[in-house]
């Protein structure tokens, strides 16, 4: 008898088991997802060549939601489940804004490699909170000048105030985060990042102001590498190794400098939710990512690259070269850290920043 | 009999319910929720209207709508005054049978992806762009013309989608027309111009209208489109929105803003609507 020859009853029961046994599928599946590790992360994360190796060696899923910026991040925490998340990152100076509101899990010192990061960027300031520490230091570079060595003169980008005079008017982009850049701009009138206050804003928007007057967009990631990239501008104020490094390849004309006056030093953690199901699994994420196979994966992303916070990252020489590797100790020297307002000085600066993109 | 009458009242009920509930659902509670939303402070909580005095009283808050309006209506007039003679071609010069492949042409750009779409405009009007290259080769300028991260760029961007839009919803109202309309004008002694000023544009005013609506709401609303190709060299209103959401996890403000642009779009549907009302009395 065949299959068009049963009677109607008997097709609908077939069906219904059929059902049953895909419904019985998903659930499996549900159950299978349960043990995943749930990452909220930037793009550098997403990258197969990082994710797999990791996947692969501990027979795991790595579920990836990409976010731009802190409170992106936060906004999403805020409207997950608890327990949804296992690990996140997040600018190293925000550590804090997470630990406030009792999102991290402190993270065994003795389990990670401390000793290896670059001392000037463990952060110990903000990724530990009373004692504990809740992120440790992945990645990090520099908020500085990004330029086309063949059409600006280098010697030009070892100074900030190239930026605000004549020379290279309309030749600039701004990096479109209010944060870094209002940093250069502290760095440029002579104030540590690390100082500001709210007396300083009216001469912090001075300086943007002419910054902008020079600019031809001011543009977030994609925007910012697409118009150096592509010749639309030879400056782009707030960039560095994160963008020219990932495209020395096709334009070995990009490059970066880190002026007389200092540059922004960014840095991104990873922390541990605290509700997390999957704790140690989340442990050995943070693990992979810290070692010197994980290190130079991350530094080398598809998405953007950086230096690595392990001095022991395996990284070819090429490519240390590429990220001035050797170099570090004089840039960090010179480099300054993001500023970080509190939540009214923080709102009064993107306020000022918004005034910035508005002046015509 | 009182069984039946009940079931008369309820059966309209069931019918209407599913599309209430969504409307319950995925309109009115996220409003009423985004609404209170915007009457708490970022921090702590409490009730404030502080949010919308921030609009009110912070001049780039205010520039942004300003910015949007001006887009919007920039956008909303170039883009009829194409579409128009644009769907007349298709409906009045185009043989029947080519009309379904013209109008599928015509409609393509929809078809690829907002954002691919708005960078490949980016590359078009790029200081290396095709545009600029065209301009320099022939000699027509000497240097690149600044096209790309500024207003025009975002208009260009805006005018090439909703084009295609208003061309749909004029090129409908036009095959509605009936021909005895302008043969009963030639009758009387009109000529084609006057024909189409006094007899075919007003006929055709309701299509304008339902597209003009729809490019203003969907314009006004729109981020990828300034982000991409203006430079973020000024900003409009959903621009601002995220900047609060992004940047701050400012929710409340965010909200705030939504609703105030959510207010211009209502007036503005409003008097659409009032409109449309005149005409058909």
């Amino acid at each position: 008898m065949t299959i068009n020859a049963r009677n109607p009853l008997s097709t609908l029961k077939s069906r219904l088991g059929a059902a049953c046994a895909a419904t019985a599928l998903l659930i499996a599946a549900g159950g299978a997802q349960a043990a995943d590790l749930n990452a909220l992360i930037w793009c550098d994360h997403s990258d197969p060549a990082l994710l797999q190796p990791f996947e692969e060696a501990n027979n795991v899923k790595v579920n990836v939601k990409e976010f731009e910026g802190t409170g992106a991040g936060l906004a999403i925490v805020a409207q997950s489940q608890p327990g949804d998340w296992d690990v996140m990152v997040i600018d190293s100076i925000d550590v804090p804004r997470g630990v406030e509101k009792g999102l991290f899990e402190p993270l065994p010192e003795e389990k990670l490699p401390f000793a290896d990061l670059f001392p000037e960027v463990k952060m110990d300031k903000s990724t530990i909170v009373d004692g504990k520490r809740y992120g440790i230091t992945e990645k990090f570079g520099y908020n500085t000048i990004g330029f086309n060595k063949t059409k600006v003169d280098p010697a030009d980008m070892e100074s900030l105030a190239s930026l605000t005079g004549d020379k290279y008017k309309g030749k600039i982009a701004i990096y479109d985060y209010y944060l870094p850049v209002i940093g250069m701009a502290a760095l440029a009138i002579g104030k540590k990042t690390a100082d500001l206050t709210e007396a300083d804003l009216p001469a912090l928007k001075a300086e943007l102001l002419k910054m902008k007057a020079n600019a031809k967009l001011v543009g977030e990631v994609t925007a910012s590498q697409t118009a150096l990239a592509t010749g639309e501008v030879d400056i782009l104020v707030g960039g560095g190794e994160w963008v020219t490094a990932g495209l020395a390849k096709e334009n070995p004309a990009l490059d970066f400098s880190i002026p007389k006056e200092g540059a922004v030093l960014w840095s991104q953690s990873l922390a541990m939710f605290k509700d997390s199901k999957n704790k140690d699994m989340a442990l050995k994420f943070i693990q992979y990512i810290m070692s010197p196979e994980g290190q130079a994966r991350l530094a080398t992303s598809s998405c953007y690259w950086g230096m690595p916070a392990n001095s022991k990252a395996a990284l070819t020489d090429e490519q240390k070269k590429i990220l001035r590797f050797d170099e570090q100790p004089g840039f960090l020297a010179r480099a300054q850290a993001y500023p970080a307002p509190n939540a009214n000085l923080d709102k009064k600066m993107q306020d000022m920043w918004t005034e910035m993109l508005q002046a015509q | 009999m009182s069984v039946s009458g009940g079931n008369s009242r309820a059966l309209p009920w069931a019918l209407v319910t599913p599309a209430l509930a969504w409307t319950l659902l995925f309109f009115v509670l996220p409003f009423i929720a985004m609404g209170l939303s915007s009457l708490t402070a970022h921090e702590g909580g409490r009730f404030t209207l502080a949010n919308y005095s921030q609009f009110f009283t912070d001049a780039s808050y205010w520039r942004a709508m300003v910015n949007s309006l001006e887009v919007t209506t920039i956008v909303t007039v170039i883009s009829i005054l194409l579409a128009y003679p644009f769907a007349w071609i298709l409906a009045e010069m185009v043989p029947e049978r080519w009309q379904r492949l013209a109008l599928m042409l015509a409609v393509l750009p929809f078809w690829t992806s907002y954002v691919v779409r708005s960078y490949s405009w980016l590359l078009v009007l790029a200081q290396n762009g095709v545009i600029n290259r065209a301009l320099t080769g022939i000699g027509l300028t000497a240097e690149p013309l600044q096209l790309a991260n500024t207003r025009l760029a975002t208009v260009t961007g805006f005018v090439h989608f909703f084009v295609m839009l208003l061309t749909l919803t004029i090129f409908a109202n036009l095959k509605q027309l009936s021909p005895s309309y302008r043969k009963a004008a030639a009758d009387l002694g009109a000529g084609p111009v006057r024909t189409f000023l006094h007899v075919v544009l007003p006929l055709t005013l309701p299509g304008i209208m339902v597209g003009a609506f729809l490019t203003f709401v969907l314009c006004i609303g729109d981020y990828i489109t300034p982000q991409i190709l203006g430079g973020n060299n000024e900003l409009v209103m959903p621009q601002l929105v995220m900047m609060q959401i992004g940047r701050r996890g400012d929710f409340p403000l965010a909200s705030a803003l939504s609703i105030i642009l959510m207010a211009v779009v209502t007036i503005a549907y409003l008097a659409c609507a009032r409109w449309l009302k005149i005409e058909r009395a």
